[in-house]
């Protein structure tokens, strides 16, 4: 049976809202190329930080439905009319979430520390000055401050916060970002990374990566690694991968 | 009703629920999630969540957690209809210390602060 994601001609929309592009079919590619594995992963509680038109949670919980009983999602987003759009979006496909309009996932913190399974999150990740980020309107859906990453940083330690033990996170970085940079971030906080999918468009270098929790990982770096050797060991996987895709 | 629990008890303190308008949704019933839930739920603030939108049928102490295996479904049922089912549609979240309001329109709680505020 092929699986369902969120169809286009249902997602709703407004001019205020970040329409499904490139990075939003990139993130949903990574989710249904490691659809098996989700289903395995038996998550109770999945959530998206910045869910804009609702197009990559609607699809997340089709991904999972009839496969998984039983999981509650959450999805915020700082744009009031893009937790409304969403809503619509999620409606007209017959599916729930709780939508919730805040900054990342103040409020929920607390409350849902150590206890989401998956996390999926397309970021503003656009590099702008710093000052454009989180305005009003819907250059907040991608201003990302210098280099990209004013948000994304803000966003990682609120990811740990929450994540459970077997938790996974997925995240939309362009190559401006140093997506290697943030791996190295997170396996100091004792994940483990990789590349789910890597993507060229006229206009940006997106690459999807994935992060676990990995026990193994803290011990090791603990020991030996040096960070030089984990960059140039992430720069050796990000080029084979690009290379098995031209293949 | 996830999500208002959830942050009923945000900051520490359970927010206070003032309900406008609360619909019912019916949703599967699936013990082992309310099972992996109840050890993270705040009992009291369930109750008084719970309450103020109009159900009063959950006990008033939290219940000890062999009654989930027990397998008598009551409490669960229970559980269920007031943790996934019941929805605070129009309304509002009350913080007690300050009284701040959290409007919730058409389901969508608005957490965001002032600038004032942050
Ligand atoms: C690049 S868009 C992605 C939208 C959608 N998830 C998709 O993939 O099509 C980024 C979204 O994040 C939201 N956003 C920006 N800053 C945020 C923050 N601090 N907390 C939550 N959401 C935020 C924006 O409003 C926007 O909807």
């Amino acid at each position: 049976m092929p699986s369902r994601i969120a169809e286009i001609r249902l997602v709703s929309s407004d001019h205020e809202v970040y329409e499904p592009c490139d990075d939003s079919f990139a993130l949903v590619d990574a989710l249904l190329a490691d659809r098996t594995n989700l289903i395995e992963h038996n998550p109770k509680i999945c959530m998206e930080i910045g869910c804009g038109s609702g197009y990559v949670i609607t699809s997340l919980i089709l991904l999972l439905k009839n496969e998984v009983p039983g999981v509650h999602f959450l999805a915020t987003d700082t744009n009031p009319i893009a937790a409304r759009v969403t809503n619509e979006t999620l409606e007209a496909h017959g599916v729930e979430a709780d939508v919730i309009c805040t900054d990342i996932a103040s409020c929920l913190e607390k409350r849902l520390a150590g206890s989401v399974d998956v996390i999926v999150v397309n970021p503003p990740y656009v590099p702008t000055p710093d000052y454009e980020v989180g305005m009003e309107g819907i250059a907040s859906a991608w201003a990302g401050g210098e280099n990209g990453r004013t948000v994304i940083d803000k966003i990682l330690p609120v990811v740990d916060l929450l994540l459970s033990e077997k938790g996974w996170f997925y995240l939309v970085t362009l190559t401006s970002n140093s997506p290697s940079e943030i791996c190295l971030l997170m396996r100091k906080k004792g994940y483990a990374s990789r590349i789910m999918v890597q993507r060229s468009t006229d206009e940006e270098n997106l690459i999807i990566l994935k992060f676990w929790r990995d026990k193994d990982q803290e011990m090791l770096d603990k020991e030996t690694s040096s960070s030089s050797s984990f960059l140039s060991q992430f720069s050796r996987s990000l080029s084979s991968f690009i290379e098995k895709q031209w293949r | 009703m996830l999500s208002c629990n959830i942050k009923g008890v945000s900051n520490g303190f359970p927010l206070r629920i003032e309900a406008g308008k609360v619909i019912e949704k019916e949703v599967d019933f699936n013990p082992d999630f309310l099972k992996h839930m109840f050890a993270k739920i705040e009992w009291k603030a369930l109750v008084e969540g719970a309450r103020s939108m109009g159900y009063a049928e959950l006990p008033e102490d939290s219940p000890d957690a062999t009654v989930l295996d027990s397998g008598d479904e009551t409490f669960l049922r229970k559980l269920h209809h007031a943790l996934l089912e019941l929805h605070l549609e129009e309304g509002a979240l009350v913080c007690p210390e300050t009284g701040r309001k959290f409007p919730v329109n058409k389901g969508i709680p608005n957490m965001l602060l002032h600038e004032d505020e942050v």
